[in-house]
């Protein structure tokens, strides 16, 4: 009933098929849901929210005086992906994962991939996110790239691309965990019978792999995340990882420099820390080395870790792999490396240095989405067919004022999810962002962040930008599960 | 554990303690002038005494009148001790602490913080506070001790949280004695007066302390009344036991035993405790109840500093070599 007169929109629906039908691996939970009257489903919704209003996971709305506060918006009703999409998802970030890695420590060490011009050595060496002092280094175990969030998108046809990868500090897991969790405390009865994998273990896997990178030596070393402070967007999920790993969670003003080791400052004088986590980009984490007016950052701490005496994960440098300008070189890069195609296809990608891109771009912007390749969460983009004339003009004169900032992607039809709009269905466009670990093996954890895009027709996922998310559901194979 | 967590749990739970006194305060006094009935003369300035706010409340306010008073009391935000202020200042250091408390003692806090929003906001317009507002203001505290007695590991951090909660009684139990002592009183004539037996009674109640004295004492004389609410060893909300508490919290943190001292904050509360172990309350009448009290602030704001600086404000210690260290001496 409640489905009555949902329309895919000719989109790629990860609830319906082509015909209207649910998919197969979607039908327990259509007939679950449908069965449901739609006073019930509202209770549900409803419950849910309060669930993260009372665990205080809200952000406050800015200019507001009296301090309201929101939760960012959840919708109850799962995305769910399949052992078999799972299987091919897996398989192609262990891949792309381990040819970036290999990509960065090459980058920082020899450079062969640009001594044999697969890619162009100044494309690499005047991006802002190339790190002149990570020359030379040497991580434990070649790891540099310990977590990342790699963005998938589908297109029409259904098919998985890889829209961006976030080697920094990729945020949101927390999220992942947090919605499954409030999903089975408000609506149980849901997962019955539908062998979805669990989420749970990430912290477990989170920190043994941060334990095994740590300096040689270091026995039972001394795990940290590191975050800017409570004021951060993202302080939730810090204090969140910390809790559930069982670790610290620890500040710049906590931090200290002494005889050659990080310190922290604890009721019980100064104790050593191994490995930091740290929730702070590169440009902000030594003052000494990177941006002298950081606040949030440690005195010396690159040197530190220049002298293998503390590991920080991620490795400072790794925003060269997932700038957005490399991002086009990827499957080159993979083959490169690994002598394999690539699993996950790029969105192609026209790069507005090269003449012939540039020219294809600024005769087609009303048909393309324009991406500042050194910006995230949203902003310097430009959605052609929902922009502006005005806007198409201001971003043709930025592509030709420094093309080597800019490329641009065909719009693509993303799939959509139903979402509960009042007392209805309606489809809103989805991404998914699966979680990567890098330790002594990679990896994946089965499931992700689906990002919606909840302005109806918007293809912004991004929650600044007005998306929500949902649980998602990778399936097991109901014969594997005992 | 970390100084910064140390420093803010230890006022998450100061913060939590103190909305609880300032709503018993209020509580009190409100049930007092139904008590009283026409005859006595509303007070309420008192209350701002006690708190120790009689500044802030002038500079935005003209008369104590019971509204105004409770309005800067509870939900007032430039008063930095209302109850609403208390609450948020615990919640924010709770934020900081979300790692390091359990999930249930996060909840409480927001729970509670989200009842006194919802307070304010019938405030706003012009819906007075029920009396069992400030009933379940204090309820609400009660939830939290018992949530972290009952969740929360009784390590070093849970003894940071109990060392505070116990200096913060300390101090609001000394101030509300005092408030009645020279301020509740309306003038010299009632003391021993009918008027002053329900005056005593107001401070017993205010300080939860009337059923567990009339068990111990059963007639009202002041004498005894300060006897239970600053020598009791076992009553909980008494100076001695508050300071007991405090002083074994301190030392279960840093190990050093009784009777001995490291640094200046075992050494203030241990005076303290000394003081309170051996005094007779005839020798604290006799030298000025006030004077004492007084004292006793003086030592509990001592030793909270000491606290900070012991715990929470640890500075690195440059290394010297040899030779420098020769030439220092």
């Amino acid at each position: 009933m409640l489905f009555d007169g949902y329309d895919s929109g000719g989109f790629f629906d990860e609830m319906f098929d082509a015909q209207g039908n649910p998919r197969p691996a979607a039908r327990l939970l259509f007939q679950r849901v449908a069965a449901l009257g739609d006073g019930e489903l509202r209770r549900y919704q409803q419950a849910a929210e309060q669930a993260f209003f009372r665990a205080g996971i809200t952000f406050t709305v800015y200019g507001d005086e009296a301090g309201t506060e929101r939760i960012f918006p959840f919708d109850i009703i799962p995305r769910i992906v399949t052992a078999e999409e799972w299987d091919h998802i897996e398989r192609g970030l262990r891949q792309r994962v381990y040819a970036l890695n290999l990509f960065i420590d090459d980058i920082y060490n020899f450079q062969k991939i640009l001594k044999d011009r697969v890619i162009p050595p100044d494309l690499i060496l005047s991006a802002k996110s190339y790190r002149k002092a990570c020359a030379g280094l040497k991580p434990p175990h070649g790891i540099w790239c310990h977590i990342s969030g790699t963005d998938l998108v589908r297109d029409r046809d259904g098919e998985y691309y890889v829209l961006e990868d976030n080697l920094r500090t990729p945020s949101g897991v927390s999220y992942v965990l947090q919605n499954r969790e409030v999903m089975q405390r408000t609506f149980p009865q849901i997962f019955e019978q539908n062998h979805v994998r669990p989420v749970s273990a990430y912290p477990s896997h989170l920190y043994r792999m941060l334990q095994y990178v740590a300096p040689a030596g270091a026995t039972s070393p001394c795990v940290a995340v590191l975050t800017p402070g409570v004021y951060n967007s993202a302080y939730f999920e810090h204090s969140f990882l910390a809790k559930f790993m069982g670790v610290e969670l620890v500040e710049g003003r906590d931090l200290v420099v002494m005889d050659g080791y990080v310190m922290m400052r604890t009721t019980k004088g100064f104790e050593r820390v191994d490995v930091l986590y740290r929730r702070i980009d590169d440009d902000f984490i030594d003052p000494m080395t990177f941006r002298p007016d950081s606040l949030l950052g440690v005195s010396g701490l690159m040197e530190v870790y220049r002298a293998g005496r503390v590991s920080l994960a991620n490795a400072p440098g790794t925003g060269i792999a997932d700038d957005k300008a490399v991002y086009a070189y990827v499957p080159k890069i993979i083959k490169y490396y690994t002598g394999e195609d690539a699993i996950l296809p790029n969105v192609p990608t026209y790069v507005c240095w090269e003449d012939k891109d540039r020219q294809y771009v600024c005769d087609n912007l009303e048909k393309l989405v324009v991406k500042a390749a050194n910006e995230s969460g949203g902003y310097g983009m430009l959605v052609g067919p929902h922009s502006t004339a005005e806007q198409r003009e201001q971003f043709k004169r930025a592509i030709n004022a420094d093309p080597r900032n800019y490329i641009a992607q065909p719009t693509l039809g993303l799939s959509r999810a139903p979402v509960i709009v009042d007392d209805h269905f309606e489809g809103r466009h989805v991404d998914l962002r699966p979680y990567v670990l890098y330790g002594q093996e990679i990896f994946v954890l089965p499931g992700g962040l689906t990002r919606v895009a909840l302005k109806k027709g918007s293809l912004v996922v991004n929650s600044s930008q007005g998306g929500g998310s949902k649980d998602t559901w990778v399936l097991g194979r109901p014969e594997a599960v005992c | 554990m970390l100084s910064r967590v140390a420093e803010s749990l230890y006022w998450m739970s100061r913060y939590i303690e103190r909305a609880e006194n300032v709503a018993r305060f209020i509580y009190v006094n409100t049930w007092l002038s139904l008590d009283l009935g026409s005859e006595y003369i509303e007070q309420w300035k008192p209350l701002l005494s006690a708190s120790g706010d009689d500044a802030i409340f002038t500079e935005h306010y003209d008369q104590p009148t019971k509204q105004n008073v409770i309005q800067f009391l509870t939900f007032d935000a430039r008063n930095p001790n209302s109850i609403l202020s208390s609450v948020t200042g615990a919640r924010e250091n709770a934020r900081i602490d979300r790692q390091y408390i359990t999930l249930e003692m996060w909840e409480q806090i927001n729970r509670f913080y989200l009842f006194l929003r919802g307070g304010a906001h019938d405030a706003a317009r012009g819906i007075e506070a029920h009396q069992d507002f400030f009933a379940e203001v204090t309820t609400a505290s009660h939830l939290f001790v018992g949530i972290m007695d009952s969740t929360m590991t009784h390590n070093e951090g849970w003894h940071f949280c109990r060392l505070a909660r116990h200096m913060e009684r300390a101090d609001k139990t000394s101030r509300i004695l005092d408030a009645k002592y020279f301020l509740l009183l309306p003038s010299v004539d009632a003391v021993g007066s009918p008027y002053d037996d329900i005056l005593w009674t107001a401070v017993l109640r205010s300080t939860s302390a009337f059923e567990m004295y009339r068990k111990q004492f059963q007639s009202i004389s002041p004498d005894r009344i300060v006897e239970f609410l600053v020598l009791d060893g076992d009553f909980p909300r008494a100076i001695r036991h508050c300071v007991l508490s405090a002083d074994n919290s301190l030392r279960a943190i840093s190990g050093t035993p009784k009777g001995t001292f490291r640094n200046a904050a075992e050494q203030q509360l241990g005076r303290l405790c000394a003081e309170l172990n051996y005094v007779r309350v005839s020798e604290i009448m006799g030298r000025g109840l006030h004077e004492f009290l007084d004292d006793a602030q003086l030592r509990l704001n001592l030793a909270g500093e000491a606290i900070h600086n012991a715990f929470f404000a640890l500075q690195p210690v440059p290394v010297m070599s040899q030779y420098q260290r020769g030439i220092k001496e």
